[in-house]
Protein backbone atom coordinates (compact mmCIF):
# COMPACT_ATOMS: atom_id res chain seq x y z
CA UNK A 1 0.00 0.00 0.00
CA UNK A 2 1.12 3.41 -1.00
CA UNK A 3 1.93 5.69 1.67
CA UNK A 4 -0.33 8.26 2.32
CA UNK A 5 0.06 11.83 1.14
CA UNK A 6 0.52 14.60 3.67
CA UNK A 7 -1.54 17.52 2.87
CA UNK A 8 0.32 20.38 3.86
CA UNK A 9 -1.79 23.60 4.80
CA UNK A 10 0.90 26.09 6.60
CA UNK A 11 -0.38 28.19 9.77
CA UNK A 12 0.03 31.55 8.24
CA UNK A 13 -2.41 30.20 4.57
CA UNK A 14 -5.91 31.12 4.59
CA UNK A 15 -8.13 28.30 4.55
CA UNK A 16 -11.66 28.43 2.95
CA UNK A 17 -14.10 26.12 4.14
CA UNK A 18 -17.84 26.56 2.74
CA UNK A 19 -20.82 25.50 5.73
CA UNK A 20 -23.79 25.16 4.21
CA UNK A 21 -26.31 25.72 2.10
CA UNK A 22 -27.88 22.47 3.33
CA UNK A 23 -25.52 22.31 7.42
CA UNK A 24 -28.14 21.54 9.83
CA UNK A 25 -26.56 24.53 12.03
CA UNK A 26 -27.56 26.64 9.78
CA UNK A 27 -31.25 26.06 10.43
CA UNK A 28 -31.96 26.39 6.89
CA UNK A 29 -30.86 27.41 3.71
CA UNK A 30 -28.08 30.12 4.57
CA UNK A 31 -24.56 29.95 3.37
CA UNK A 32 -21.46 30.88 4.79
CA UNK A 33 -17.88 31.09 3.52
CA UNK A 34 -15.41 30.45 6.29
CA UNK A 35 -12.03 31.72 5.66
CA UNK A 36 -9.94 30.40 8.68
CA UNK A 37 -6.21 30.24 9.73
CA UNK A 38 -6.23 26.84 11.71
CA UNK A 39 -8.88 26.69 14.00
CA UNK A 40 -9.57 30.98 14.05
CA UNK A 41 -12.32 32.36 11.76
CA UNK A 42 -11.07 35.38 10.05
CA UNK A 43 -13.61 36.28 7.84
CA UNK A 44 -17.59 35.36 7.50
CA UNK A 45 -19.36 35.65 4.26
CA UNK A 46 -23.18 35.11 4.12
CA UNK A 47 -24.23 33.68 0.45
CA UNK A 48 -28.29 34.39 1.14
CA UNK A 49 -31.05 34.29 -1.44
CA UNK A 50 -31.92 30.53 -2.01
CA UNK A 51 -35.07 31.03 -0.33
CA UNK A 52 -35.82 34.23 -2.11
CA UNK A 53 -39.27 34.23 -3.28
CA UNK A 54 -39.69 38.16 -3.99
CA UNK A 55 -42.40 38.47 -1.44
CA UNK A 56 -42.34 42.14 -1.74
CA UNK A 57 -42.61 41.75 -5.40
CA UNK A 58 -45.77 39.54 -4.81
CA UNK A 59 -47.58 42.22 -2.75
CA UNK A 60 -47.40 44.81 -5.39
CA UNK A 61 -50.31 42.73 -7.38
CA UNK A 62 -52.33 40.91 -4.78
CA UNK A 63 -54.58 42.90 -2.21
CA UNK A 64 -54.20 43.77 1.35
CA UNK A 65 -55.95 41.10 2.93
CA UNK A 66 -54.10 38.92 0.61
CA UNK A 67 -50.77 40.39 2.13
CA UNK A 68 -51.37 38.71 5.35
CA UNK A 69 -50.95 35.45 4.35
CA UNK A 70 -48.01 36.39 2.81
CA UNK A 71 -46.17 37.59 6.04
CA UNK A 72 -46.88 34.01 7.70
CA UNK A 73 -44.30 32.80 5.14
CA UNK A 74 -41.56 35.41 6.06
CA UNK A 75 -40.49 34.65 10.09
CA UNK A 76 -42.84 31.46 10.23
CA UNK A 77 -42.49 31.11 13.92
CA UNK A 78 -43.77 34.87 14.44
CA UNK A 79 -46.36 33.87 11.90
CA UNK A 80 -49.14 35.71 14.18
CA UNK A 81 -46.91 38.45 14.81
CA UNK A 82 -46.34 39.11 11.53
CA UNK A 83 -49.96 39.02 10.52
CA UNK A 84 -50.52 41.76 13.18
CA UNK A 85 -48.07 44.25 11.77
CA UNK A 86 -50.01 44.28 8.30
CA UNK A 87 -53.51 44.29 10.14
CA UNK A 88 -52.41 47.54 12.12
CA UNK A 89 -50.60 49.62 9.56
CA UNK A 90 -54.12 49.04 7.06
CA UNK A 91 -56.33 49.47 10.43
CA UNK A 92 -54.08 53.39 10.94
CA UNK A 93 -54.25 53.67 7.76
CA UNK A 94 -57.59 53.77 7.62
CA UNK A 95 -58.63 54.66 10.64
CA UNK A 96 -60.19 51.89 12.18
CA UNK A 97 -60.32 51.35 15.80
CA UNK A 98 -60.66 47.27 16.24
CA UNK A 99 -62.48 46.19 19.60
CA UNK A 100 -60.99 45.54 22.85
CA UNK A 101 -61.87 41.79 22.93
CA UNK A 102 -59.63 41.93 19.22
CA UNK A 103 -57.05 44.02 20.93
CA UNK A 104 -56.71 41.53 23.91
CA UNK A 105 -56.71 38.69 22.15
CA UNK A 106 -54.10 39.71 19.25
CA UNK A 107 -52.08 40.38 22.38
CA UNK A 108 -52.29 36.90 24.58
CA UNK A 109 -51.79 34.72 20.77
CA UNK A 110 -48.69 37.22 20.10
CA UNK A 111 -47.52 36.34 23.58
CA UNK A 112 -47.81 32.58 23.12
CA UNK A 113 -46.28 32.80 19.67
CA UNK A 114 -43.51 34.49 21.35
CA UNK A 115 -43.25 31.93 23.92
CA UNK A 116 -42.92 28.99 21.45
CA UNK A 117 -40.85 30.28 19.04
CA UNK A 118 -38.13 30.92 21.86
CA UNK A 119 -38.85 27.18 23.12
CA UNK A 120 -38.04 26.14 19.64
CA UNK A 121 -35.28 28.61 20.30
CA UNK A 122 -33.61 26.65 23.98
CA UNK A 123 -34.65 23.25 21.46
CA UNK A 124 -32.02 23.55 18.54
CA UNK A 125 -29.81 25.69 20.54
CA UNK A 126 -29.12 22.91 22.95
CA UNK A 127 -28.66 21.11 19.71
CA UNK A 128 -26.65 22.83 17.91
CA UNK A 129 -24.36 23.32 21.03
CA UNK A 130 -24.57 18.98 21.90
CA UNK A 131 -26.86 18.60 23.81
CA UNK A 132 -29.77 16.63 22.17
CA UNK A 133 -32.59 16.10 25.07
CA UNK A 134 -33.18 19.86 24.41
CA UNK A 135 -34.72 19.18 21.62
CA UNK A 136 -37.22 16.81 22.87
CA UNK A 137 -38.15 18.87 26.04
CA UNK A 138 -38.39 21.93 23.64
CA UNK A 139 -40.62 20.33 20.88
CA UNK A 140 -43.22 18.04 23.32
CA UNK A 141 -43.97 21.70 24.92
CA UNK A 142 -44.15 23.56 22.22
CA UNK A 143 -46.87 21.37 21.18
CA UNK A 144 -49.22 22.42 23.71
CA UNK A 145 -48.97 25.89 22.36
CA UNK A 146 -49.46 24.66 18.37
CA UNK A 147 -52.37 22.49 19.89
CA UNK A 148 -54.13 25.84 21.26
CA UNK A 149 -53.07 27.75 18.10
CA UNK A 150 -55.12 24.79 16.22
CA UNK A 151 -58.40 25.00 17.66
CA UNK A 152 -58.57 28.73 17.56
CA UNK A 153 -56.91 29.77 14.27
CA UNK A 154 -56.80 26.66 12.67
CA UNK A 155 -53.61 26.69 11.74
CA UNK A 156 -50.64 25.88 13.76
CA UNK A 157 -47.65 27.15 12.36
CA UNK A 158 -48.95 29.15 9.60
CA UNK A 159 -52.12 30.89 11.32
CA UNK A 160 -53.09 33.50 9.63
CA UNK A 161 -55.97 34.50 12.18
CA UNK A 162 -55.62 38.46 11.90
CA UNK A 163 -57.45 40.02 9.11
CA UNK A 164 -57.48 43.59 8.84
CA UNK A 165 -60.69 45.10 10.89
CA UNK A 166 -60.44 42.15 13.55
CA UNK A 167 -59.99 38.18 13.61
CA UNK A 168 -60.79 35.76 11.02
CA UNK A 169 -63.10 34.16 13.31
CA UNK A 170 -64.12 33.98 17.11
CA UNK A 171 -61.87 32.18 19.77
CA UNK A 172 -62.34 28.70 20.39
CA UNK A 173 -64.39 28.19 23.91
CA UNK A 174 -61.59 25.84 24.80
CA UNK A 175 -59.22 29.14 24.28
CA UNK A 176 -59.25 30.37 27.83
CA UNK A 177 -59.30 27.32 29.34
CA UNK A 178 -56.01 25.35 27.17
CA UNK A 179 -54.16 28.66 27.61
CA UNK A 180 -54.47 28.70 31.07
CA UNK A 181 -53.47 24.76 31.88
CA UNK A 182 -50.61 25.68 29.75
CA UNK A 183 -49.44 28.98 31.89
CA UNK A 184 -49.43 26.49 34.58
CA UNK A 185 -47.89 23.64 33.28
CA UNK A 186 -45.10 25.50 31.44
CA UNK A 187 -44.37 27.73 35.28
CA UNK A 188 -43.14 24.20 36.19
CA UNK A 189 -41.33 23.41 33.54
CA UNK A 190 -39.42 26.39 32.82
CA UNK A 191 -36.71 25.66 35.39
CA UNK A 192 -36.32 22.13 33.98
CA UNK A 193 -35.13 23.86 31.21
CA UNK A 194 -32.72 26.01 33.23
CA UNK A 195 -31.45 22.87 35.25
CA UNK A 196 -31.18 21.16 32.08
CA UNK A 197 -29.33 23.90 30.01
CA UNK A 198 -28.42 27.04 31.63
CA UNK A 199 -26.67 25.84 34.48
CA UNK A 200 -24.52 23.76 32.48
CA UNK A 201 -20.94 24.28 32.78
CA UNK A 202 -20.29 23.11 28.95
CA UNK A 203 -22.83 24.97 27.52
CA UNK A 204 -21.76 28.15 29.82
CA UNK A 205 -17.96 28.66 29.02
CA UNK A 206 -19.29 27.81 25.00
CA UNK A 207 -21.12 31.14 25.15
CA UNK A 208 -19.64 33.26 27.41
CA UNK A 209 -17.74 35.88 26.16
CA UNK A 210 -17.95 34.60 22.56
CA UNK A 211 -19.73 36.84 19.57
CA UNK A 212 -19.57 40.17 22.04
CA UNK A 213 -21.46 43.10 20.75
CA UNK A 214 -21.26 46.31 22.83
CA UNK A 215 -24.71 48.57 22.92
CA UNK A 216 -22.54 51.21 20.96
CA UNK A 217 -22.05 48.64 18.14
CA UNK A 218 -26.14 47.29 18.39
CA UNK A 219 -27.53 50.37 18.26
CA UNK A 220 -25.13 51.00 15.14
CA UNK A 221 -26.22 47.64 13.13
CA UNK A 222 -29.84 48.00 14.22
CA UNK A 223 -29.87 45.05 16.26
CA UNK A 224 -33.27 44.55 17.81
CA UNK A 225 -35.08 42.03 19.73
CA UNK A 226 -32.95 39.83 22.04
CA UNK A 227 -30.07 40.42 20.21
CA UNK A 228 -30.37 43.93 20.97
CA UNK A 229 -31.66 44.07 24.21
CA UNK A 230 -28.73 41.66 25.68
CA UNK A 231 -26.25 44.27 24.82
CA UNK A 232 -28.20 47.05 26.79
CA UNK A 233 -29.98 49.09 23.68
CA UNK A 234 -33.55 49.20 25.25
CA UNK A 235 -35.63 48.57 21.88
CA UNK A 236 -38.47 46.84 22.66
CA UNK A 237 -41.47 48.17 20.74
CA UNK A 238 -43.86 46.96 23.12
CA UNK A 239 -42.41 49.28 25.61
CA UNK A 240 -41.67 52.07 23.64
CA UNK A 241 -44.42 52.57 21.02
CA UNK A 242 -47.04 50.12 22.52
CA UNK A 243 -49.60 48.88 20.03
CA UNK A 244 -52.24 46.21 20.54
CA UNK A 245 -53.22 45.81 24.16
CA UNK A 246 -49.07 45.93 25.47
CA UNK A 247 -50.13 49.86 27.55
CA UNK A 248 -52.86 47.74 29.89
CA UNK A 249 -50.30 45.19 30.92
CA UNK A 250 -47.20 45.66 33.46
CA UNK A 251 -44.23 44.11 32.31
CA UNK A 252 -40.24 44.29 32.26
CA UNK A 253 -38.53 44.78 29.06
CA UNK A 254 -35.52 42.25 30.09
CA UNK A 255 -31.62 43.68 29.75
CA UNK A 256 -28.34 42.83 30.15
CA UNK A 257 -25.34 44.53 29.65
CA UNK A 258 -22.67 41.77 28.64
CA UNK A 259 -23.71 41.51 25.13
CA UNK A 260 -22.58 37.83 24.81
CA UNK A 261 -24.00 34.85 23.01
CA UNK A 262 -24.85 33.12 26.51
CA UNK A 263 -27.02 37.19 27.52
CA UNK A 264 -28.69 36.60 24.18
CA UNK A 265 -29.47 33.27 25.30
CA UNK A 266 -30.73 34.63 28.77
CA UNK A 267 -32.88 37.36 27.38
CA UNK A 268 -35.00 34.86 25.67
CA UNK A 269 -35.73 32.71 28.92
CA UNK A 270 -36.41 35.24 30.89
CA UNK A 271 -38.87 36.77 28.37
CA UNK A 272 -40.52 33.41 28.33
CA UNK A 273 -41.44 34.62 32.12
CA UNK A 274 -42.77 37.79 31.00
CA UNK A 275 -44.92 36.22 28.17
CA UNK A 276 -46.52 34.38 30.80
CA UNK A 277 -47.19 37.33 32.92
CA UNK A 278 -48.77 39.36 29.92
CA UNK A 279 -51.13 36.54 29.09
CA UNK A 280 -51.71 35.68 32.87
CA UNK A 281 -53.04 39.64 32.96
CA UNK A 282 -54.96 39.27 29.95
CA UNK A 283 -56.72 35.70 29.93
CA UNK A 284 -58.70 35.73 32.61
CA UNK A 285 -60.77 39.28 31.00
CA UNK A 286 -61.01 39.42 27.75
CA UNK A 287 -63.82 41.56 26.89
CA UNK A 288 -67.23 40.92 25.24
CA UNK A 289 -67.62 42.81 21.75
CA UNK A 290 -67.05 41.74 18.54
CA UNK A 291 -64.22 39.88 16.89
CA UNK A 292 -63.86 41.69 13.39
CA UNK A 293 -65.23 45.25 12.33
CA UNK A 294 -67.40 45.67 9.01
CA UNK A 295 -64.62 46.54 6.56
CA UNK A 296 -65.46 47.36 2.65
CA UNK A 297 -65.42 44.18 0.36
CA UNK A 298 -62.63 45.67 -1.32
CA UNK A 299 -60.12 47.80 0.72
CA UNK A 300 -57.96 50.61 -0.43
CA UNK A 301 -56.05 52.58 1.47
CA UNK A 302 -56.09 56.39 0.67
CA UNK A 303 -52.75 57.47 -1.41
CA UNK A 304 -50.22 57.87 0.99
CA UNK A 305 -47.07 56.26 3.24
CA UNK A 306 -47.47 53.98 6.32
CA UNK A 307 -45.29 52.45 8.58
CA UNK A 308 -46.11 50.29 11.14
CA UNK A 309 -43.52 48.44 13.69
CA UNK A 310 -43.89 45.76 16.36
CA UNK A 311 -41.92 43.30 18.11
CA UNK A 312 -41.56 40.00 16.56
CA UNK A 313 -39.99 37.43 19.04
CA UNK A 314 -36.63 38.18 16.83
CA UNK A 315 -36.96 41.95 17.07
CA UNK A 316 -38.37 44.66 15.32
CA UNK A 317 -40.38 44.61 12.06
CA UNK A 318 -41.34 47.15 10.52
CA UNK A 319 -44.11 47.23 7.40
CA UNK A 320 -43.87 50.40 5.13
CA UNK A 321 -46.74 50.49 2.92
CA UNK A 322 -46.76 53.18 -0.02
CA UNK A 323 -50.19 53.48 -0.95
CA UNK A 324 -51.35 55.20 -4.86
CA UNK A 325 -54.92 54.86 -3.58
CA UNK A 326 -55.72 51.59 -5.65
CA UNK A 327 -56.73 48.22 -3.69
CA UNK A 328 -52.87 47.25 -4.59
CA UNK A 329 -50.25 48.27 -3.00
CA UNK A 330 -47.31 50.32 -4.31
CA UNK A 331 -44.97 49.24 -2.62
CA UNK A 332 -44.21 47.05 0.48
CA UNK A 333 -41.27 47.04 2.66
CA UNK A 334 -40.48 44.45 5.56
CA UNK A 335 -37.89 45.68 7.32
CA UNK A 336 -36.94 42.19 8.84
CA UNK A 337 -35.16 41.75 11.91
CA UNK A 338 -33.28 38.60 10.86
CA UNK A 339 -31.78 40.13 7.73
CA UNK A 340 -30.68 42.79 9.86
CA UNK A 341 -29.30 40.77 12.14
CA UNK A 342 -26.60 38.46 9.97
CA UNK A 343 -24.98 41.63 8.98
CA UNK A 344 -22.62 41.84 11.61
CA UNK A 345 -22.05 38.21 11.94
CA UNK A 346 -18.90 38.69 10.52
CA UNK A 347 -18.07 41.15 12.99
CA UNK A 348 -19.30 39.13 16.08
CA UNK A 349 -17.54 35.79 15.11
CA UNK A 350 -13.89 37.38 13.82
CA UNK A 351 -11.16 35.88 15.90
CA UNK A 352 -13.15 33.32 17.46
CA UNK A 353 -13.09 29.27 16.74
CA UNK A 354 -15.04 27.78 13.91
CA UNK A 355 -17.11 26.21 16.81
CA UNK A 356 -18.06 29.31 18.70
CA UNK A 357 -19.42 30.24 15.27
CA UNK A 358 -22.34 27.96 15.15
CA UNK A 359 -23.10 29.11 18.76
CA UNK A 360 -23.20 32.51 17.45
CA UNK A 361 -24.96 31.86 14.34
CA UNK A 362 -27.36 29.69 17.12
CA UNK A 363 -27.51 32.70 19.71
CA UNK A 364 -29.22 35.09 16.69
CA UNK A 365 -31.63 32.46 16.02
CA UNK A 366 -31.63 33.22 12.30
CA UNK A 367 -34.62 32.56 10.29
CA UNK A 368 -33.70 32.15 6.97
CA UNK A 369 -36.95 33.23 4.91
CA UNK A 370 -37.58 36.25 6.75
CA UNK A 371 -33.70 37.06 5.46
CA UNK A 372 -34.48 36.30 2.00
CA UNK A 373 -38.02 36.86 2.00
CA UNK B 1 -39.41 66.99 21.51
CA UNK B 2 -43.33 68.09 19.62
CA UNK B 3 -43.10 67.05 16.06
CA UNK B 4 -43.38 70.88 14.82
CA UNK B 5 -40.12 72.11 17.00
CA UNK B 6 -38.59 68.37 15.59
CA UNK B 7 -39.49 69.83 11.50
CA UNK B 8 -38.28 73.50 12.49
CA UNK B 9 -34.81 72.10 13.53
CA UNK B 10 -34.82 70.05 10.40
CA UNK B 11 -35.40 72.51 8.30
CA UNK B 12 -32.33 74.57 9.54
CA UNK B 13 -30.29 71.65 9.51
CA UNK B 14 -31.59 70.98 5.73
CA UNK B 15 -32.09 74.50 4.28
CA UNK B 16 -32.13 73.49 0.76
CA UNK B 17 -34.19 70.45 1.16
CA UNK B 18 -37.94 69.99 1.54
CA UNK B 19 -39.48 69.66 5.10
CA UNK B 20 -42.88 68.24 5.65
CA UNK B 21 -44.47 67.40 9.00
CA UNK B 22 -46.03 63.90 7.65
CA UNK B 23 -48.94 61.91 9.39
CA UNK B 24 -46.75 59.83 11.87
CA UNK B 25 -43.10 61.28 11.12
CA UNK B 26 -41.23 64.14 9.89
CA UNK B 27 -39.94 63.78 6.15
CA UNK B 28 -37.09 65.33 4.89
CA UNK B 29 -37.27 65.29 0.66
CA UNK B 30 -33.52 66.43 -0.65
CA UNK B 31 -31.10 65.93 -3.58
CA UNK B 32 -28.59 63.09 -3.47
CA UNK B 33 -25.67 65.49 -3.85
CA UNK B 34 -26.37 67.05 -0.12
CA UNK B 35 -28.48 63.40 1.23
CA UNK B 36 -24.75 62.82 3.40
CA UNK B 37 -24.07 65.81 4.43
CA UNK B 38 -27.25 66.40 5.85
CA UNK B 39 -27.51 62.44 7.43
CA UNK B 40 -24.37 63.40 8.94
CA UNK B 41 -25.91 66.53 10.40
CA UNK B 42 -29.08 64.86 11.96
CA UNK B 43 -27.30 62.19 13.14
CA UNK B 44 -24.19 64.59 15.21
CA UNK B 45 -26.88 66.99 16.19
CA UNK B 46 -27.76 66.43 20.15
CA UNK B 47 -31.21 67.25 19.12
CA UNK B 48 -32.33 65.10 16.64
CA UNK B 49 -29.32 62.04 17.29
CA UNK B 50 -30.73 59.46 14.72
CA UNK B 51 -28.37 57.33 16.18
CA UNK B 52 -30.14 54.50 14.41
CA UNK B 53 -30.76 52.91 10.78
CA UNK B 54 -33.94 51.52 10.80
CA UNK B 55 -34.25 50.43 7.05
CA UNK B 56 -33.86 51.76 3.44
CA UNK B 57 -36.51 51.27 1.17
CA UNK B 58 -35.52 51.59 -2.78
CA UNK B 59 -38.18 52.55 -4.89
CA UNK B 60 -39.36 52.78 -8.52
CA UNK B 61 -41.38 56.07 -8.84
CA UNK B 62 -41.97 55.74 -12.68
CA UNK B 63 -39.86 57.84 -14.49
CA UNK B 64 -37.43 58.32 -11.34
CA UNK B 65 -35.84 56.00 -8.88
CA UNK B 66 -34.86 56.77 -5.38
CA UNK B 67 -34.59 55.84 -1.98
CA UNK B 68 -36.35 56.29 1.39
CA UNK B 69 -34.99 55.96 4.51
CA UNK B 70 -36.12 55.64 8.25
CA UNK B 71 -34.31 56.94 10.86
CA UNK B 72 -34.56 56.72 14.92
CA UNK B 73 -32.92 58.18 17.38
CA UNK B 74 -32.96 56.07 20.42
CA UNK B 75 -31.98 58.93 22.82
CA UNK B 76 -35.41 60.95 22.32
CA UNK B 77 -37.54 58.09 20.66
CA UNK B 78 -38.00 60.10 17.26
CA UNK B 79 -37.95 58.62 13.85
CA UNK B 80 -37.50 60.94 10.97
CA UNK B 81 -37.63 59.86 7.35
CA UNK B 82 -35.33 60.97 4.31
CA UNK B 83 -36.57 60.71 0.58
CA UNK B 84 -33.70 61.19 -2.33
CA UNK B 85 -34.98 60.94 -6.27
CA UNK B 86 -32.53 60.32 -8.87
CA UNK B 87 -33.72 60.83 -12.57
CA UNK B 88 -31.67 58.58 -14.05
CA UNK B 89 -32.35 55.33 -14.66
CA UNK B 90 -30.04 54.06 -16.92
CA UNK B 91 -27.16 54.49 -14.01
CA UNK B 92 -28.70 55.62 -10.73
CA UNK B 93 -26.36 56.52 -8.35
CA UNK B 94 -26.83 58.04 -4.70
CA UNK B 95 -24.19 58.24 -2.07
CA UNK B 96 -23.85 55.57 0.72
CA UNK B 97 -24.43 55.59 4.01
CA UNK B 98 -22.34 53.13 5.30
CA UNK B 99 -19.73 55.36 6.65
CA UNK B 100 -22.41 56.77 8.68
CA UNK B 101 -24.28 53.95 9.97
CA UNK B 102 -22.56 50.30 9.29
CA UNK B 103 -26.32 48.81 9.04
CA UNK B 104 -26.32 50.34 6.17
CA UNK B 105 -24.24 47.84 4.17
CA UNK B 106 -27.03 45.10 3.75
CA UNK B 107 -29.77 47.46 3.40
CA UNK B 108 -28.07 49.16 -0.01
CA UNK B 109 -27.23 45.72 -1.24
CA UNK B 110 -30.43 44.76 -1.26
CA UNK B 111 -31.80 48.10 -2.65
CA UNK B 112 -28.87 47.58 -5.51
CA UNK B 113 -30.21 43.74 -5.95
CA UNK B 114 -33.30 44.47 -6.57
CA UNK B 115 -33.55 47.87 -7.81
CA UNK B 116 -30.18 48.42 -9.02
CA UNK B 117 -29.60 51.59 -7.65
CA UNK B 118 -25.59 51.91 -7.03
CA UNK B 119 -23.91 53.59 -4.53
CA UNK B 120 -21.03 55.69 -4.41
CA UNK B 121 -18.31 54.63 -1.53
CA UNK B 122 -20.13 51.61 -0.43
CA UNK B 123 -17.45 49.24 0.50
CA UNK B 124 -18.84 45.98 -0.95
CA UNK B 125 -21.69 46.46 -3.73
CA UNK B 126 -22.49 43.02 -4.92
CA UNK B 127 -25.69 41.45 -5.87
CA UNK B 128 -27.43 39.77 -2.57
CA UNK B 129 -30.42 37.41 -3.00
CA UNK B 130 -29.89 36.95 -7.18
CA UNK B 131 -27.17 36.58 -9.43
CA UNK B 132 -25.93 39.22 -11.89
CA UNK B 133 -27.59 37.23 -15.34
CA UNK B 134 -31.26 38.54 -13.30
CA UNK B 135 -32.44 42.19 -14.04
CA UNK B 136 -33.90 44.39 -11.03
CA UNK B 137 -37.06 43.07 -10.49
CA UNK B 138 -38.80 45.68 -7.84
CA UNK B 139 -39.01 48.15 -10.75
CA UNK B 140 -41.68 48.87 -12.18
CA UNK B 141 -41.11 48.06 -15.98
CA UNK B 142 -39.28 44.49 -15.06
CA UNK B 143 -40.81 41.59 -17.30
CA UNK B 144 -41.41 38.63 -15.43
CA UNK B 145 -42.67 35.78 -17.84
CA UNK B 146 -43.68 33.07 -14.98
CA UNK B 147 -45.55 35.49 -12.80
CA UNK B 148 -48.91 34.11 -12.74
CA UNK B 149 -50.21 36.81 -10.76
CA UNK B 150 -49.37 39.92 -13.03
CA UNK B 151 -51.98 40.81 -14.94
Amino acid sequence: MEEAVKAPVPEQEEYVINMGPQHPSTHGVLRLVVSLRGETVRNVEPHIGYIHRGIEKMCESITYPQIIHLTDRMDYLSAHINNEAVCLAVENALGIEVSDRVKVVRTILSELTRIQSHQLFWATFGMDLGGLTCFFYGLRDREMILDIFEETCGGRMIVSYNCPGGLMNDIHPNFQKRTKEFISYFRKTLPEYDRLLTGNVIFQERLKNIGVVNREQAIAWGLTGPVGRASGFSCDVRKHNPYSAYDRVTFKEILYDEGDSFHRYKVRMDEMWESMNIIEQLIDNIPAGSYAEKMKPVIKLPEGEYYQSVETARGELGVYIVSDGNKNPYRVKFRSPNFVHLAPLNLMSQGSKIADLVAINGSLDLIIPDIDR
Amino acid sequence: MEKTQLAALAATLAPDAQVVQGKQFVEITLLPTELYTVAEKLKNHSDTALDMLVSITGMDYGSELGTVYHLRSTVHNHMIVLKTRVSDRENPEIDSLCGLWPAAEFHEREAFDLLGIRFRNHPDLRRLFLDSTWGYPLRKDYKDDINILAK
